[in-house]
């Protein structure tokens, strides 16, 4: 910047706001929370003279690195193992970046403090980098990677796969019922400031370890516009704080936005980082660890902890169920284990655990063999089409699971599982939590007070309903997941591109029809859906369906 | 947290340096391997306008998705009122697919920032040469009053139209081609209103008569601006998304944006030996021409839809119907701006009638009829 201080510019840009004389902007997005206009400093003091050119040569940078990273061969290092996962996440990530940019005029109109909003709509068009900067190395992906399938049907499979539609909560959720709800306590309270240290930060060092350098580029140079972000959520929440009658909304909303959060990007980020990666340094960090130290330690000790005294109500108890489903309850482990069954309806491949993985999960997972070796030496054995089918229709010791109506992600942690009739409908969640935020968070009363403005949980949230009883074969061409013969499946369940024979095709997976447990379980008499919920309660770990003899 | 992970930990500490994963040889370069679908490199759920997909579609088309193209379980987040996601119903006009519409200007990470960059640096520069230049001691008082408050004055619509009307807007249509376009005119709008800001931040620093705050006074309170400020705030009201743009870029823009930037200002500033606020006032002359680019191509192609062509023009003539008188009366209102000058270099007529003229030239483009008033 000039010889115009940045600090001298910031406050004369705050000369543009003014106050509506004839008539006030459309308010289409309502929030149930009460502000009051007070002074609120943006801290980072955004003019968009100094940002623009600052990201301009961020983006230098990062298209400096793909052309390195091209002429430097780098593919010929990549692990194939976790490359193959960045089908699924790249494919979701783009759009949980464009929502927050959508998601910017819902806090610009909940939030009535022109230097926030300045501060969000730079968001937004940060936002709007992101999603774009993020297509578009997922596209040298699909160019430079031996194997482009997956990569090519990219927001296809987003759209019309079960991953992709658990990965969508954390983007709709931005966007839309109560806008501060969406756009503040569940996006930048949580969301950014919570879970993007494992997305952006271990993400990339797990990258790095697998021979793929630019994600850690494109991510970290993502992360950059991060902290902006972050303390645009912070003053939006301590204005929050300020009323009163804010603080049972803020109560409820943490609650949900915590444990939503947990769920959805702990099971896929927790995935790729333990299952994604073939870098099985003991030294090298958990997922679990990981978690501890950015999520437990520098986000709620540090971060929302302190927010106590301000009349914050801190979910607590929450914090830390969920490490106990990632410490004692195989939180990652069993939704891993999950989406390798459910191959078949993906669009990436999955690799197998080889003995070297094993040595790993147990030494930073004592007890990680005796819950799920057996079934990923099933998983190998079952790789390769041999006359067979895949591993979900074999006997295999593992019981398909219902699926949680809150989060969508299976209810894997089989004794938490809540069976409950809402909205006339039998559904499962995977924990109280996940029944809470259904039956209880997401209404238009909230402990008596009305809450007009909250969202509701909406769409066919059960994936398998769609297809309920289909069979594999014609489910996968009509989800478009087939090479371009028209007969091998894009997923597989192993890496070998070498020999034609080792790869499924829409032959081998004919004759399996594929059932919805939620529509069988609606199709139980009453009796007869108590003794099932209560038998498959007693299942697991790994996903082993209950002994016969219960101790009744 | 497990035992021998501290010990790890520790034993890492006492040899002072953590173990590096080594390189390994993959070969999972692309190929490396035929087999099935090993030359399918190119996204393949949408159809590109031409032989092949730009950058701008591959990075854009489909990121927000749509349960009438690929997603099935449908949107899972809805409002109290009615269902999340972008409801094509949110605006009054149709189309028998959204997702025809690509932005001619293609913006995406790379352009916005380079445009946007490119624009900054220039006004910087620009302001530096005139600086060295003691350019503005050539400024006489009457023209120093009028850059205080009428140029002023103009920063407020900028601002206020791209935070309230623009950002806004791009929460809502129902594909993501459209709503970027419109975010990045929001921020068009936003950065010129800091420009104009940072201009009378500078002017202040420079001229010593120059009153830095004459601006926010004549915004609030000055007669001549009233008119505009109602019609801006009314824009920020709608809450139709696609009227929103199309009053403030295909009525608003011309017949009062341009009629005040190029009409009166432009025209101004050289006879009073100012060369330098054309320079600014350019850079949103340069924006408003990229975005009427998207706009035009938006709203012709509603106008022209194979099935719902009767219906968008009927619904835009009665946009046009509503909006035309109170945009041209809040022009009219701006009259007195044009004899402040002593320069009578250009009469108020003239300049009206040039963005009249402007103004049926994209009407007509779009198919539209031109409203009695601007005959
Ligand atoms: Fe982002
Ligand atoms: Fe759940």
């Amino acid at each position: 910047m000039g010889r115009q201080s940045l600090k001298k510019s910031h406050e004369k840009i705050q000369e543009l706001s003014w106050d509506p004389q004839y008539a006030t902007p459309a308010d289409k997005y309502t929030t149930d929370y009460t502000f009051e206009k007070a002074p609120k400093k943006d801290p980072l003091k955004q003019v968009l003279r100094s940002y623009f050119p600052m990201e301009e040569e961020k983006d230098d940078r990062v298209y400096g690195a793909m052309d390195g990273a091209i002429r430097g061969n780098m593919f010929r290092q990549v692990q194939e193992r976790w490359m193959e996962w960045q089908k699924l996440f790249l494919s979701i990530i783009p759009f949980p970046e464009i929502s927050a940019a959508r998601a910017m005029p819902l806090a610009i109109g909940a939030v009535p403090n022109p230097e926030i909003h300045n501060g969000l709509a730079v968001q937004m068009i940060d936002e709007v980098r992101h999603s774009t900067i993020q297509m578009n190395l997922k596209r040298l992906y699909m160019n430079h990677y031996i194997d482009p399938a997956g990569f090519d049907l990219t927001e296809k499979g987003f759209s019309n796969c079960y991953a992709g539609t658990i990965g969508r909560q954390f983007g709709e959720a931005f966007i839309t019922g109560d806008a501060l709800t969406a756009a503040n306590i569940y996006l930048t309270i949580v969301a950014e400031t919570a879970f993007t240290n494992t997305l952006f930060v271990a993400m990339p060092s797990e990258a790095a370890a697998n021979g793929d350098y630019l994600l850690p580029t494109v991510f970290h140079s993502v992360q950059s516009d991060e902290s902006r972000h972050i303390s645009n959520g912070y003053s939006i929440l301590l204005m929050a704080l300020a009323n009163e009658d804010n603080r049972q909304l803020l109560e409820r909303d943490l609650r949900y936005a915590w444990w939503n959060n947990h769920a959805v990007v702990d099971a896929a980020i927790g995935t790729f980082i333990e299952y994604g990666t073939k870098d099985r340094r003991k030294d090298r960090p958990s997922y679990a660890e990981m978690w501890r130290r950015w999520i437990y330690d520098d986000y709620y000790r540090s971060y929302l902890a302190p927010l106590e005294k301000y009349g914050l109500v801190i979910p607590h108890d929450l914090v830390e169920e969920a490490w106990n489903r990632i410490w004692n309850k195989g939180y990652v482990h069993e939704v891993a284990q999950f989406f390798a069954t459910g191959w078949p309806a993906n669009y990436w491949r999955i690799d197998g655990m080889t003995d070297e993985d094993f040595e790993w999960f147990e030494h930073k997972y004592p007890g990680w063999y005796d819950k799920y070796g057996k079934w990923w030496e099933n998983y190998n054995r079952l790789r390769h089409p041999n006359g067979h089918g895949p591993i979900a229709f074999e006997d295999v010791d593992y019981q398909y699971p219902h699926r949680c109506w809150s989060c969508m992600v299976p209810c894997l942690i089989r004794e938490d599982t809540v069976m409950d009739e809402v909205d006339g409908q039998v559904r499962t969640y995977c924990s109280e939590t996940c029944h809470w935020t259904d039956a209880v968070a997401f209404r238009p009363t909230y402990q008596g007070r009305e809450t007009p403005s909250m969202g509701r949980l909406t769409g066919k949230r059960e994936w398998e309903t769609l297809y309920h009883n289909e069979d594999l074969a014609d489910i996968m061409t009509d989800l478009g997941y087939v090479r371009d013969d028209g007969k091998t499946l894009v997923p597989q369940p192993h890496l070998d591109l070498d020999d034609p024979k080792k790869l499924w095709t829409l032959d081998d997976v004919r004759g399996y029809p594929f059932p919805s447990p939620n529509v069988l379980l609606n199709e139980m008499s009453p009796d007869e859906r108590e003794a099932h919920m209560e038998e498959y309660r007693r299942g697991g770990p790994g996903g082993r369906p209950a002994k016969e003899t219960a101790d009744a | 947290m497990a035992e021998d992970t501290k010990e790890d930990t520790q034993q890492q500490q006492k040899q002072g340096e953590r173990s590096v994963p080594r390189p390994q040889f993959t070969d999972a370069e692309a190929g490396a391997l035929t087999f099935p679908s090993s030359e399918s490199r190119s996204f393949n759920y949408f159809e590109p306008a031409k032989m092949r997909a730009t950058t701008y579609e591959d990075v854009t088309v489909d990121v927000q998705p749509d349960p009438s193209r690929h997603l099935t379980q449908g949107w899972i987040y809805g409002f109290a009122k009615g269902p999340g996601g972008y409801p094509a119903e949110w605006t009054e006009l149709k189309s028998s697919d959204w997702h025809v519409f690509l932005d001619p200007n293609e913006e995406w990470e790379r352009t916005i920032y380079r445009n946007n960059a490119n624009v900054v640096r220039q006004i910087q520069y620009n302001l530096d040469n005139a600086k060295s230049e003691k350019a503005f001691d050539r400024w006489n008082g009457a023209w120093v009053t009028f850059v205080e408050r009428h140029v002023g004055a103009w920063m407020h619509i900028e601002h206020g139209l791209g935070m309230h009307a623009f950002v806004r807007a791009q929460r809502d249509a129902p594909t993501n081609m459209i709503n970027n376009a419109i975010s990045v005119n929001g921020m068009h709008k936003l950065r010129f209103a800091q420009d104009l800001v940072l201009y009378n931040l500078e002017l202040d620093d420079q001229i010593e008569e120059f009153d830095g705050k004459a601006h926010q006074e004549i915004w609030d309170s000055g007669s001549e601006w009233q008119p505009v400020r109602e019609v801006v705030e009314n824009i920020t009201a709608i809450p139709d998304w696609a009227k929103v743009v199309f009053v403030a870029n295909v009525i608003f823009e011309p017949l009062v944006g341009e009629l005040f930037r190029s009409g009166l200002v432009m025209q101004l500033a050289a006879p009073h030996g100012d060369f330098v606020t054309p320079t600014i006032m350019g850079a949103g002359e340069a924006d408003y021409d990229r975005d009427l680019k998207y706009t035009r191509e938006l709203y012709s192609m509603l106008t022209g839809d194979e099935t719902h062509a009767d219906h968008n023009k009927a619904t835009l003539n009665e946009w046009l119907g509503e909006w035309t008188p109170r945009v041209l009366d809040a022009a009219r209102q701006l009259q007195p701006l044009w004899s402040q000058s002593e320069a009578k270099t250009v009469r108020f007529e003239d300049s009206l009638e040039q963005a009249r003229a402007r103004f049926a030239g994209i009407l007509d483009d779009l198919g539209l009829e031109t409203p009695q008033e601007v005959k």
